[in-house]
């Protein structure tokens, strides 16, 4: 509290010397795959004091115990609520600051949000010792995001493949079509209907399911 | 109007009840406002996403909007304030056994708050006495009625809020949960959370919020004041969207439809979000209700409407727990937040809150009447009483 200039840079370097190794960075993060690829990331940076921290109920505990330069966290994470109670703790031994107190760099801010990352820094730090740590951590968390979509967008192809084998299978019995013919038909109504195959192959599953 | 499409922030809770019956139920579009709503998990994105930019406005916790627009604890940020979502609706409740051991202490009726803080105090004179940890109780945010009232509560039993237990912020998602694994021994919390511990047997409501203090407002509906100058007509019209929503919610023959909107954003039971719109809340697993209309006001007796008073409250709490320093010039910034200017041009003047519903337009249920000019006097008060509690304890 009342401290929101000190993450500007322009106090003096922290003890424990000027390489961005010495840096101790604590991930809270509920998705432990993110959490490993951030991590890895980090440590390929060079950062060799990675903590990652999944849990909720000791959370602050963890956080006193490590007494982190950097906190990265989930913006999805509810736990962000606890970590703004350590702004009010005297008994804090570091008080990290919340990205968002340097307005200064707009841009940078509104991308680790649309990453869906925020950080907290502890006061003092340089700003440049931590843009490198900020874009890395956007930049994975992209990755895990756009890996995600792919995931999902394969798992949806997958379930369309098995809702059409299943529509093919009603048709083949009801009408004595062959596999082809049976996907023809689908295929030729869709196109007549100006649907996706995979809609056609849903009405015919209600339909059969209406029909029982 | 060139807003676009409004992206506004909230966080799942009864209390939003004004905010999602007028998109859901058609009010904002009556009145050519696009809305998306944005469901949150905390706070501090609900605050950082309205601060930048992602959101043009936000259900928010009046005691964020003050303390953004002081800069106290986080970036300065000017807020405003222009209407009320909700007055009162929290609920402190504890563990069945941490309740029993309140009941067996209690001098008296334990509903009433004097009674039961002054058994708590007992119970946390025990512990220390045998070297037990101390009591912990969730609250959902440094800068909150939840954290207040607890606190508010714990003094008038002389109990030191920083001392003598641990007040640990916890989401409203997770309150439930950590009192069943015994991570806290009780919390304050807004609707559904109380009826959901309740209804899992592993808690008991010990007071509503109102019966700590009559009259807070507990959520605003907050706009960076700098949104809120671009787009005055956009404001207005969200305001008006606002009123006829919260004047809707409060009809009892339009229960089911508000309930199940509310409840479809929530994921509960309609029933639940019932309990809290109609202020009947179980308050124990064998079926115990209590009934208080004031638990959760909405449209009712000027409950929209910001007022100044209550700005000059939550800063009055902010400073009594050493969130922030006392000044005049703080308190003029705090009590500017709340702007019943904007919601007057908005709806036209709406009549002022009963009189005599409480004196001071807080009714505390102990202490001196409220006084927005003597905050000073306020906190001395208190300060008092707490040094008299001290060497009582040194005496004996």
């Amino acid at each position: 509290m009342r401290k929101g200039s000190d993450s500007a840079g322009h106090g003096s370097q922290p003890q424990g010397g000027s390489r961005d190794s010495s840096l101790k960075i604590a991930i809270v993060d509920e998705s432990p795959i993110r959490a490993a690829i951030l991590e890895d990331g980090l440590r390929e940076a060079g950062f060799t004091q990675v903590e990652r921290i999944a849990e909720t109920h000791n959370l602050l505990v963890r956080i006193y115990a490590m007494d982190p330069d950097v906190i990265l966290i989930d913006l999805e994470s509810p736990s962000r609520d606890m970590l703004e109670q350590m702004f009010q703790m005297s008994r804090a031994v570091k008080r990290p600051v919340a990205m968002f107190v340097d307005q200064s760099d707009t841009a940078s801010i509104q991308a680790a949000v649309d990453a869906g990352v925020s950080a907290y820094i502890v006061g003092g730090l340089k700003k440049e010792r931590i843009t490198s740590i900020l874009d890395l951590c956007i930049s994975r968390f992209n990755a895990f995001h756009r890996l995600q979509t792919e995931l999902d967008q394969a798992k949806h192809a997958l379930d369309e493949r098995k809702v059409i084998d299943r529509a093919k299978g009603v048709l083949m019995k009801a009408k004595n079509f062959s596999e082809e013919e049976a996907y023809a038909l689908m295929r030729k109504t869709a196109m007549n209907e100006n649907k996706k195959i995979v809609d056609i192959a849903q009405s015919v599953l209600t339909a059969a399911e209406l029909f029982k | 109007m060139t807003a676009g499409k409004l992206r506004i922030g909230y966080i799942p809770l009864v209390d939003a009840a004004a905010l999602i019956v007028a998109v859901d139920l058609g009010f904002t579009a009556a009145e050519g406002v696009d809305v998306e709503l944005v469901r949150e998990v905390s706070w501090s994105n609900v605050r950082d996403k309205l601060n930048i930019g992602l959101f043009d406005a936000a259900h928010l916790l009046a005691p964020v909007a003050v303390a953004s627009s002081l800069g106290i604890g986080h970036v300065r940020v000017p807020i405003v304030a222009p209407f009320n979502l909700g007055l009162n609706g929290n609920a402190i409740t504890v563990s069945p056994r941490l309740f029993a051991a309140l009941e067996s202490r209690a001098d008296g009726d334990i509903a009433d708050p004097q009674v039961s803080a002054w058994a708590l105090a007992r119970v946390v004179e025990e512990r220390k006495a045998r070297n037990a940890e101390p009591l912990t109780f969730g609250m959902t945010f440094p800068f909150s009625h939840h954290n207040y009232q607890l606190r508010y509560w714990m003094a008038t039993g002389g109990i030191d809020p920083d001392e003598d237990v641990r007040l640990v912020v916890l989401p409203p998602p997770y309150m439930v949960e950590s009192l069943t694994n015994g991570h806290v021994d009780g919390f304050c919390v807004g609707a559904p959370w109380n009826s959901v511990a309740v209804d899992a047997g592993i808690g008991r409501i010990l007071h509503f919020g109102c019966e700590i203090q009559a009259r807070v407002t507990e959520k605003v509906f907050a706009a960076r004041e700098s949104w809120a100058i671009e787009h005055p007509d956009v404001l207005a019209a969200m305001i008006r969207a606002l009123a006829a929503a919260a004047a809707f919610a409060e009809l009892p023959e339009n229960l089911t439809a508000v309930s199940t909107a509310i409840a479809g954003r929530l994921g509960v039971e309609a029933e639940l979000v019932g309990r809290a719109l109609t202020g009947n809340l179980k308050i124990a697993h064998d079926g115990a209700v209590r009934a208080n209309d004031r638990y959760l006001m909405i449209g009712r007796n000027g409950a929209a409407r910001p007022d100044p008073v209550q700005a000059a409250w939550i800063y009055a709490q902010i400073v009594r727990w050493g969130q922030a320093p006392l000044s005049d010039e703080s308190l003029a910034l705090a009590q500017a937040v709340f702007r019943p200017d904007l919601f007057d041009a908005a709806v036209g003047t709406a009549p002022p809150h009963e009189p005599g519903e409480n004196g001071d337009g807080i009714g505390g249920f102990a202490g001196p009447p409220f006084n927005a000019s003597d905050i000073a006097g306020h906190i001395a008060f208190w300060r008092n009483k707490r040094a008299g509690k001290l060497r009582l304890s040194v005496v004996r």
